[in-house]
């Protein structure tokens, strides 16, 4: 059921993967970055071989604590940051190699925030996702107005088009954020830990909404977050991540082990399964060392 | 939604036009000598016709005299203020102009420097023409420069260490040029006021005037190619590559055209402050920030602002007259302190 591989074991796909390759929309090959702040020093932060591959419709949650790399593997899968190694395919088109307005047509990334230094209507934001399909003068077309609209809609905020962005709450905002990824008509989506100020409610409205819009547009979905219940409901796959290092790769019933939670996140938990089939994880304050 | 359109565009520009004109032609009739409206209508009309011959002395005097002035003033409006506004889309700061972050004064400097050089080179006069405003344009290149690594912390720009290094750069900048006045002989410059301050008394030479509007309509038309691409980079850096802009490119396409602009105004008219900060500002309220309509509404409303900022100068305290850029400090500078306050509040 997945095309998963372990870190470092690219050469071992499963035939299964190989069978449902024409499917197969993203693959991370053994990427791989390290960061120095000048080139002579040694790196102080790397991020070692990572693989895993997603199909169209996958959501795929990048989980890890504080520093892991998590933004990082994100970066390197949008293309913005070329891997030190390895390489990151999507359609079979290496990512950081695409032309810039090629890559805003096939990828939409979500980012944490996205202050705005003067404010503008919402659906003047959302037309900004356009912005890969038309020349560097040229005007919106009704049809790029009927797309907005519609990314709009989809995220069930219609209702905030006309409203300025700096006057919506914190949930709101994130689905217009979104509603602009929509309008680029990606076909990768990545969010950099979208849920990072919401409320529980806006949380799992927008993580209903991620798991939909895959399902509804054949997105593939990349979720950098911290929720790991979240991510145990509603992801295909999860990538956990530990100081650099891709630990493990798979659906979450195979990923979330108390053992390897524990270590991973330094804090007692148990996992259990919860009503849905799915792992359920439930941290025991006051029993840590 | 109701994204700008090309015929709402043109209607703009076009009333920003029609404003600009009649400012100019108020412009044309205030002044030491007092002539009708009348008459300079019937005068413009018969220049238009070709008729300069029935032009009387007095009008003639002052289509030969102010007009020119008024244009200058009108082209350095306009290019401090498309400089102005790129500088704050580049920079993501609302307080960017090329007065306050020193990139005039550092087109003084390159400009004096010119000035400086220009007898011992033996040039032409067509190729003299250029030199100044060359001088100039790479002095505000090396003065952004400057500005934009002071400004950057950790990879990013910090508005109020940008702001700070801005200050630091124009002081140094503004010393420089009291030095460079004051050691040389002085007889082919023009004075500390006219370059620190800016005015616009001295009409550039007929090449000159040449080199200004050639420059001038390359590096607007290249700034205004950028417009889209320069209201994603008001989001941010990453979030207009993630939206298919090449940032790289563009910032540096974008920071040198505004350069030139800025080069050109100060090398014939000194640092004029606070029309590159006050006008786009002005332009925002009305316009909003979609830089397809902002840049042309900053270069009419700059135009037509220091058109009336000249028409002060020259009335104001006449019959002797203030250097512009006093008049612009005057209104800019306390706009400047109310915007820092609330931005910072």
């Amino acid at each position: 059921m997945t095309a998963a591989t372990r870190s470092g074991s690219s050469s071992r796909i499963p035939s299964e993967a190989a069978r449902a390759a024409t499917d197969l929309r993203l693959s991370v090959e053994q990427a791989s970055y390290a960061y120095a702040p000048n080139p002579h020093q040694a790196p102080v932060f790397t991020l070692e071989a990572t693989s895993f591959q997603a199909k169209a419709g996958e959501v795929v949650a990048v989980l890890g604590p504080n520093a892991s790399g998590k933004s990082t593997l994100l970066q390197i899968i949008s293309g913005a940051l070329p891997p030190l190694s390895g390489r990151v395919l999507l359609n079979g088109f290496v990512t950081h190699q695409l032309d810039y307005r090629t890559r805003g047509q096939r990828i939409a990334m979500v980012q944490q925030e996205s202050p705005l230094l003067f404010p503008s209507k919402a659906w003047e934001f959302v037309l900004q996702g356009r912005h890969p399909y038309g020349k560097s003068l040229r005007f919106e077309s009704d049809e790029d107005v009927v797309i907005a609209e519609n990314a709009l809609s989809q995220v069930g905020a219609e209702h905030l088009g006309a409203r300025w962005m700096d006057q919506i709450s914190g949930g709101e905002k994130q689905r217009v954020i979104l509603a602009r990824a929509l309008a680029q008509q990606p076909l990768l989506l990545l969010l950099d830990e979208p849920t990072l100020h919401l409320d529980i409610g806006a949380q799992v409205d927008l993580l209903e909404t991620l798991r939909r819009l895959a399902a509804e547009n054949r997105y593939t979905i990349v979720v950098v977050t911290h929720e790991l219940n979240l991510a145990g409901e509603y992801a295909d796959q999860v990538v956990l991540l530990q100081k650099g290092k891709c630990l493990r790769v798979g659906a979450p019933a195979n990923v979330y082990q108390r053992d390897l939670l524990e270590q991973v996140f330094q804090t007692q938990l148990t996992v259990e399964t919860g009503a849905s089939g799915r792992p359920r994880v439930n941290l025991l304050p006051g029993a840590q060392s | 939604m109701r994204p700008l359109t090309l015929s709402r565009l043109v209607l703009q520009c076009l009333f920003l036009a029609a404003i600009l004109f009649c400012v100019m032609v108020l412009a044309l009739k205030f002044g030491a000598i007092h002539v009708s409206l009348y008459g300079l209508g019937r005068d413009l009309l018969r220049v238009f016709l070709g008729q300069s011959n029935d032009i009387s002395t007095e009008y003639s005097l002052i289509l030969n005299l102010r007009l020119p002035r008024i244009l200058l003033g009108a082209f350095v409006g306009a290019s401090l203020s498309i400089a102005g506004t790129s500088f704050q889309a580049l920079l993501r700061n609302p307080l960017a102009d090329p007065y306050v972050l020193g990139v005039s004064s550092g087109a003084a400097v390159g400009a004096i420097l010119a000035l400086l050089l220009e007898p011992h080179l033996a040039l032409a006069s067509e190729i003299a023409a250029i030199f100044t405003p060359l001088g100039g344009f790479l002095g505000a290149a090396v003065a952004i420069t400057a500005v934009y690594f002071l400004g950057r912390r950790n990879g990013r720009i910090d508005s109020s260490t940008l702001l700070l290094g801005g200050v630091i750069t124009a002081s140094l900048l503004s010393a420089l040029i009291v030095l460079l006045l004051t050691t040389l002989p002085s007889s082919n410059f023009r004075g500390m006021a006219y370059w620190l301050m800016g005015d616009l008394s001295s009409v550039p030479s007929r090449p000159l005037a040449w080199v200004l509007r050639v420059g001038f309509a390359v590096a607007a038309i290249v700034i205004y190619a950028t417009a889209s691409d320069l209201n994603l980079l008001l989001s941010g850096e990453k979030e207009a590559m993630h939206l298919g802009v090449d940032v790289r490119r563009i910032r540096l396409v974008v920071y040198l055209a505004a350069s030139a602009l800025t080069g050109l105004a100060v090398s014939v008219s000194g640092a004029i402050g606070y029309v590159g900060l006050l006008i786009p500002h002005l332009m925002r309220m009305i316009y909003g920030a979609d830089h397809r309509i902002l840049l042309p509404a900053s270069a009419f409303g700059g135009a037509i602002a220091l058109v009336i900022a000249d028409i002060l100068a020259r009335t104001v305290a006449s019959p002797s007259e203030l250097p512009v850029g006093a008049i612009t400090a005057i209104a800019g500078a306390p706009l400047f302190i109310y915007l820092l306050r609330r931005r910072f509040a």
